[in-house]
């Protein structure tokens, strides 16, 4: 804490990472036995991995992988994990778990899929499609939690802007819905400001109470209006639009060229709030709220001020995301539709590192899982579905936990801030 | 290590503690106006919205008549109002103990699901067992499985400082599809159905009727007493017993708690185990009291409704019963309300969400409601 413990917490720094990477070092062994003797594919049997449909502009081959591959890959992450015990520490750490998990789950897929086929391509299309409320979500949190304001309001946020991008769209259009959409979003979140900043209401307390109201308020019209009126809850949705030549790129194009308004619109946003909080002067005061109110205010940046633009904006983002349930897809509200997703986006900026690019990667790691979820069926394979889908909120809690990696908060999250 | 300076803060603050344990006439303010308040102001808005959304003025009367009637007006009314504040009181009383001790737990939710799915599994399981052995023993698996899943989240936060929010609602969003998983297994599901659906309880593991001589259709069962029974005992753990100081010490002022020798890692994790067994307990009650089965979701939201309950019961046992009641009346009243007036129960939902933005938020209702307060005299609670 002081001075005079500098040299003890430098020793407890290293101390904690040398533990991290033997931690690592364990995991990634144990993915590899897990992967030599669960995910182990007969001898002889390959996995066919559709890259383009049959009437794409340009073809690409089958991707075909023999079984051979586990066996190759458990190795790697065996060298990796012992590599870690060895010498382990530093950016290597990160590094290594980050190829470990990308070869567990190729090899996942490669366990999965042999001797059949499976397309890939659209398998990935959908991930980015599921990823995108949740990317949403997660940047909501970051920009909120990085002026220190915890948003458990995300939920109720995006299903805000689902219902108005419903309701507005039946009655508007389409982009009249959308706008609409995210002005309601930024409504609530200047409402989650006002009930933090200015009443110094408990930040928890207030996102579970926004949750709640957003929830029975939507609900309730939805019962008592749209029922009888069902020309308010049909609105005209985004169709994907794709872009020229880029497009017809396999595997890439129908993943990142040809899709709507949303995805485009999302990765929009992580670049452009990614520039803004780390290349930007008003970013820079942002992040000197989260992390010291008291010395940013001593420096003349207004606080208050600040809480309430960045909470504001985070609303804004949550409700163009929440309009993606309604516009982005069905063009009909149905009550609580949102089903847990601000609260997966939640996790997604946890495991992002309150990061936007971060948050983004976590968001399409559990969309994939979400979609491979589906796809589990399919293929036929003895896990059930359902643990596939907890596993983002596993990895989540270790996570939090700091048994890999410690995810570290801005420093005054949370904590409400009184001017003296 | 701890200096003089230490020391003295540490005096004090365990004498702020002190204070705070008894309450004093100066809280009559935030006991008892202060709810008031702010469901009445609930209510009033509850009745701008639906003028907003196109009701009139007479269906607005008729559905306030029909949610007091529907609550408190017949000995049926009364009934199902009891009989939905039983589970909502449990749950709310870990909740509110949670509160105590510093400690945020939004699990409730997967910790009645968790638990309530365990008492079925037991009670179907030994249906040789007579009747208030089973019963009994539903209920104890019920709380155990609660605990046993609270406690992930209290370790975590003992042992690695994750905070019990995330992890909390982590542990929310696992429930429901282990919940989906544990119902499609073939010893548990219903034979012959394709959704996920448990087997009964049988009737032994029941909670026993206790109105029925009456009217067979009074649903109110023996885990009212289970209720009064909870709220004496958290009661007497937070406010009679050396292990209920330490929650509480821990919750005002960890720092404190640890200078004073308290073990903060055992208080969260008692703490934590304590308050799943109770929303554990509640998840058992539901299922052997009143729906007989597990099925997906049919916690109903009752988790989130017990946070808003502790708040508005100021985290002490009695104010939870009171506020359960209410609750249990708002949602009595409400069915009634959508069958006399055709006004959608999710209003309820909204009624609540105001109720508590009002208790949580004293600024803001001394905002609104000028009068009737004193001055504030320094800063106000948030």
């Amino acid at each position: 804490m002081s001075a005079v413990t500098t040299d003890t917490s430098a020793e407890k720094i290293a101390s904690a990472k040398a533990r991290q990477a033997r931690i690592t070092g364990a995991v990634l062994i144990g993915l590899s036995l897990v992967v030599l003797f669960l995910l182990d594919v007969a001898a002889g049997q390959v996995a066919t991995f559709k890259l383009s449909r049959p009437r794409d502009v340009w073809v690409a081959p089958d991707l075909v992988v023999p079984g051979a591959f586990n066996t190759v890959a458990a190795a790697l992450l065996a060298f990796l994990g012992v590599r870690q015990f060895l010498r382990g520490g530093g950016r290597w750490t990160s590094l290594s778990l980050g190829i470990g998990i990308a070869l567990v789950i190729v090899a996942f897929l490669v366990w999965a899929t042999a001797g059949k086929s499976f397309s890939l391509s659209g398998m990935l299309q959908a991930t980015m499609v599921r990823a995108v409320p949740i990317a949403l979500g997660g940047l909501a949190g970051v920009l909120s939690e990085r002026v220190a304001v915890v948003n458990i309001a995300i939920e109720g946020m995006l299903l805000a802007g689902a219902f108005t991008g419903a309701l507005m769209g039946s009655l508007l259009g389409g982009w009249g819905g959308l706008v609409m959409a995210v002005l309601v979003g930024g409504m609530f979140g200047m409402m989650l400001a006002a009930l933090v900043v200015t009443f110094r209401m408990d930040q928890i307390i207030a996102g579970v109470v926004i949750n709640l109201f957003v929830l029975g308020l939507t609900s309730y019209v939805t019962s008592q209006v749209f029922a009888h009126n069902r020309h308010l809850n049909n609105a005209e949705i985004f169709r994907s639009w794709k872009i020229p030549i880029l497009g017809d790129i396999p595997v890439i194009g129908p993943m990142l060229f040809n899709q709507n308004l949303f995805v485009y619109g999302a990765l929009i946003l992580v670049g452009v709030t990614t520039y803004y909080l780390f290349h930007t002067k008003g970013g820079l005061r942002a992040r000197a709220v989260g992390e010291h109110p008291r010395a940013a205010d001593t420096l003349g940046i207004d606080v208050y001020f600040t809480r309430y633009l960045h909470v504001t904006l985070a609303g804004m983002v949550a409700g163009f995301g929440g309009a993606w349930f309604t516009l982005g897809s069905v063009g009909r509200f149905d009550e609580n539709m949102t089903g847990g997703r601000g609260f997966i986006g939640l996790a997604a900026m946890i495991f992002g590192r309150w990061h936007p690019v971060g948050a983004l990667s976590a968001a399409l790691i559990f969309g994939f899982a979400d979609s491979l979820q589906q796809k589990l069926a399919l293929l036929n394979t003895p896990i059930p579905s359902e643990f596939l889908a907890m596993a983002p909120y596993i990895a989540t809690i270790i996570v939090v936990a700091g048994l890999i990696g410690r995810a570290r908060p801005p420093a005054a999250d949370g904590k409400p801030y009184v001017k003296e | 290590m701890t200096d003089g300076k230490d020391l003295q803060k540490v005096n004090e603050d365990m004498r702020k503690l002190l204070a705070r344990a008894a309450f004093g006439r100066g809280n009559f303010e935030d006991l008892f106006v202060v709810p008031v308040f702010a469901v009445v102001a609930a209510l009033v808005l509850g009745a701008l919205i639906m003028l907003a959304t196109g009701v009139d003025l007479p269906t607005i009367g008729r559905s306030f008549v029909a949610l007091a009637v529907g609550s408190a007006g017949s000995l049926n009314a009364v009934s199902e109002t009891l009989t939905a504040a039983i589970p909502l009181v449990l749950a709310g009383l870990g909740l509110g103990l949670g509160f105590r001790a510093g400690l945020f737990n939004i699990g409730a939710e997967g910790q009645l699901l968790l638990g309530g799915t365990a008492a079925v599994v037991f009670t179907f399981s030994f249906p040789s067992l007579p009747f208030p052995i089973l019963m009994l023993f539903g209920l104890l698996t019920g709380a155990l499985v609660g605990a046993a899943y609270a406690s992930i989240a209290g370790i975590l936060k003992a042992t690695t400082g994750a905070h019990e929010v995330i992890t909390t609602i982590m542990l929310n969003l696992i429930s429901i599809r282990l919940l989906e998983y544990i119902l499609r297994q073939p010893y548990i599901q219903r034979e012959g159905r394709a959704d996920p659906v448990s087997k009964s309880v049988p009737d032994a593991g029941q909670l026993p009727r206790l109105l029925d001589w009456l009217d067979p259709n009074l649903r109110l069962h023996a885990g009212v007493f289970l209720m009064l029974l909870a709220v004496a005992f958290v009661w007497w753990l937070l406010f009679r017993s050396k292990i209920g100081f330490a929650f509480r010490a821990s919750g005002a002022n960890p720092d404190a708690a640890r200078y004073a020798g308290m073990r903060s890692g055992l208080v969260i994790v008692a703490a934590m185990a304590t308050a799943g067994a109770l929303a554990g307990l509640a998840g058992a009650a539901q299922v052997q009291g009143v729906l007989g089965r597990a099925s997906p979701g049919f916690s109903a939201q009752m988790g989130f409704d017990a946070i808003a309950l502790a708040l508005l019961g100021r985290s002490h046992p009695v104010g939870i019963l009171f506020a359960g009641i209410l609750f249990g009346g708002l949602e009595a009243g409400g069915r009634q309300m959508q069958v006399d007036a055709g006004v959608s129960i999710d209003l309820i939902s909204i009624i609540q969400a105001l109720i508590i933005v009002f208790i949580a938020a004293p600024l803001l209702v001394r905002a609104i409601f000028p009068w009737g307060f004193r001055k504030i005299t320094k800063g106000g609670k948030a």
